[in-house]
C-alpha cells in the first residue's frame, strides 16, 4: 500500500501540496482528479522519490521513501512503473530499446528481455512496432509504449500521469481499457487525471485534490452523488459555480 | 559593498557550491561502472572522433599564421630557424590545447547541454530515474570520461597538423629550408612540451563535458530554457579552459 502522510511541498513562494493525506490500497485503481496545476504530478514524483517533501512522508509498503538509501530507492523503483504525461520515451532509441533499458537494469537475459518486450507490446496492441522510433508514432501510440515500458517490468504499482490527455475519444477509451486490464493483472494503479470519463471508467476509488489537499475521497458512486459544490462543479465541468470561484487557476 | 554587488557575489558563491555538489555526485557515480562502461565507447566516438575535422581545420590555419607571424617578428633580429622553435613550442604547449579546447567547448559542450536539456524538459531524465538508473552514472560520467580521454587525442592530431602546416608555410612562403625549420623545432624541444599540452587538454575535456552536462540537467522548461542552458554551457566551458590553462601554467611550469 502507498500512503501519502501529511505531505507538504512548495516551489519557491508557491505552496503546491498542504498537509495532503491519501491511502492507495493494493489491487485497485485509485484516481486523483483535480484542476490543472494543483500538484497532481508533483504528488506522483514524490512517491517515486524524484522530489522530496518539505514535510510529511510517503510510505510504500511501510517504508519511508525519502529516508531510503540510493540502492533502496533503486530497488523501490523496480516495483513502481511510471507512465509519464507525454510518455517521456527516449527519442534516440527504438520502441524495443526503450523497453529493453529497464529490463536490462534488472539483469534479465537476452531471450527473457525479447520475450518481455513482445509480451508487453502485445498487451498494448502495438506488436510489430519494435523497430520504430518515438517520432514515428502518434501521441496515443507513444503513451501505449509508455505503458508497455512500465508493465514489462511487472511492477506492483503503476502511476499514470494524465494518461488520456490530448488523445481522441477512441484512443482514450483504449487507454482506459489498458488501465483496467493492468489492474486485473493485480497491479495497483494510481491515476492522475482531469478527464472525468477516464476517472469514472478506470477508478475503483476517486479522490479530488483541491488547493493542495484531498477535498473528498470515495467510491465512484459516492463521488457521483457528492454534495460538495467544488467536487460537483469539477465532475460536471461547470464553469460558473460560485462556491468554487476562489480556486487557484 | 553595494547590495547589488553583494547579491552577485552571493549568487556566484551559490553557483560554485552547486557545481561543487554536482561534481561530487559525478565522482560518486564513477563507482557505478556497470552503468557507464557500456556507454563510454559511443561517447568517445561522438565527442572525440567526430570532433577531429573542426580541430584539424583550426590547426591548419593556426600553423600558417604562427609561421608567418614569427617570420615577421624575427626578420632582421633573430635567426630564421627560430620560426620552427616558436611554431612548435607554441602549438604544442598553448595554442594546440587551448584553441582545440575552445572549439570543442562550442561543439561538444553545446551538444551535450542541448541533448541533456531536451531530455530534462521532456521528462526523459525522470523516466531514466524511474527505471532505476542514476542520472550521473548514465548521462554524466560517460560523457565526462569520454571527453577527458578524447580531447588529448584530438589535440595530439591538431598539434601534428599545426606544426606540419607551419613547416609547409615556412618552406613555401618564407625564406626557410626544411633542415632549418627542424633545427629550430628541435632546439628547445623537451618531452614535457608534449605531455604538458596533453594533460591540459584532458582537464579541458573533463571541464567542458561537465559544464555541458550540469547546465543541461539544470535546463528549465521550454526551448528558451534549453537554449539558455546551451549558451551557458559554452561560456562556462570556455571560462573553465582559461582558468585551468592558468592553473596548469602555475603548477607545471
Amino acid at each position: 500500500m502507498i500512503v501519502l502522510d501529511h505531505l507538504s511541498k512548495s516551489f519557491g513562494p508557491k505552496q503546491v501540496l498542504r498537509d495532503l493525506w491519501l491511502e492507495v490500497p493494493d489491487g485497485r485503481n485509485t484516481v486523483v482528479i483535480g484542476y490543472s496545476g494543483t500538484g497532481k504530478s508533483v504528488m506522483l514524483k514524490l512517491i517515486v522519490g524524484l522530489l522530496e517533501p518539505d514535510s510529511g512522508r510517503v510510505l510504500v509498503d511501510d517504508e519511508v521513501v525519502h529516508e531510503m538509501t540510493r540502492d533502496q530507492l533503486a530497488a523501490l523503483r523496480g516495483h513502481i512503473g511510471y507512465v509519464f504525461q507525454f510518455a517521456a520515451l527516449f527519442d534516440s532509441m527504438t520502441v524495443a530499446e526503450n523497453i529493453h533499458l529497464g529490463l536490462a537494469r534488472r539483469g534479465y537475459g537476452k531471450s527473457a528481455i525479447r520475450e518481455r518486450i513482445s509480451e508487453s507490446l502485445a498487451v498494448v496492441e502495438l506488436s510489430g512496432t519494435e523497430d520504430k522510433y518515438p517520432a514515428e508514432l502518434s501521441g496515443g501510440m507513444r503513451k501505449r509504449v509508455g505503458i508497455a515500458r512500465a508493465i514489462a517490468l511487472r511492477p506492483r504499482y503503476i502511476l499514470y500521469d494524465e494518461p488520456t490527455t490530448g488523445l481522441d475519444p477512441v484512443t482514450s477509451a483504449t487507454m482506459d481499457q489498458l488501465m483496467i486490464r493492468t489492474r486485473d493483472l493485480g497491479v495497483t494503479g494510481l491515476v492522475v487525471t482531469h478527464d472525468m470519463r477516464t476517472a469514472f471508467t478506470v477508478g475503483d476509488r476517486i479522490a479530488m485534490l483541491y488547493e493542495g489537499r484531498i477535498r473528498q475521497v470515495g467510491s465512484v458512486e459516492e463521488i457521483r452523488a457528492t454534495d460538495d459544490p467544488v467536487v460537483r462543479q469539477f465532475i460536471e465541468g461547470r464553469p460558473d459555480d460560485p462556491a468554487a470561484a476562489g480556486r487557484t487557476p | 559593498m553595494s547590495p547589488s554587488v553583494a547579491s552577485r557575489v552571493a549568487g556566484r558563491d551559490g553557483f560554485v557550491a552547486h557545481i561543487g555538489r554536482r561534481s561530487i555526485e559525478t565522482a560518486r557515480a564513477l563507482a557505478d561502472v556497470r552503468t557507464w562502461a557500456p556507454l563510454l565507447l559511443v561517447q568517445m566516438r561522438r565527442l572525440g572522433v567526430d570532433s577531429v575535422p573542426i580541430a584539424l581545420f583550426i590547426a591548419v590555419f593556426t600553423g600558417i599564421v604562427l609561421s608567418l607571424l614569427s617570420s615577421y617578428i624575427f626578420t632582421g633580429t633573430v635567426p630564421m630557424y627560430f620560426v620552427g622553435a616558436l611554431v612548435g613550442k607554441t602549438i604544442m604547449m598553448e595554442l594546440g590545447p587551448v584553441l582545440t579546447g575552445m572549439a570543442l567547448a562550442g561543439r561538444v559542450g553545446a551538444s551535450i547541454a542541448a541533448e541533456l536539456g531536451t531530455m530534462k524538459v521532456t521528462e526523459q531524465v525522470d523516466a531514466l530515474e524511474t527505471l532505476a538508473y542514476d542520472r550521473y552514472s548514465y548521462l554524466v560520467v560517460p560523457r565526462v570520461l569520454a571527453a577527458a580521454l578524447m580531447f588529448p587525442v584530438v589535440t595530439a592530431f591538431a598539434v601534428g597538423v599545426g606544426v606540419t602546416s607551419g613547416w609547409i608555410t615556412a618552406i613555401n612562403l618564407l625564406d626557410l629550408s626544411t633542415p632549418e625549420f627542424f633545427k629550430g623545432l628541435k632546439l628547445f624541444y623537451r618531452f614535457k612540451d608534449i605531455w604538458f599540452g596533453l594533460v591540459k587538454s584532458a582537464s579541458f575535456g573533463a571541464a567542458v563535458a561537465l559544464m555541458g552536462c550540469l547546465r543541461g540537467l539544470d535546463a528549465r522548461a521550454g526551448a528558451a530554457g534549453v537554449g539558455l542552458s546551451t549558451t551557458r554551457a559554452v561560456v562556462l566551458g570556455c571560462e573553465a579552459i582559461l582558468v585551468l590553462d592558468a592553473f596548469w601554467a602555475l603548477v607545471l611550469l
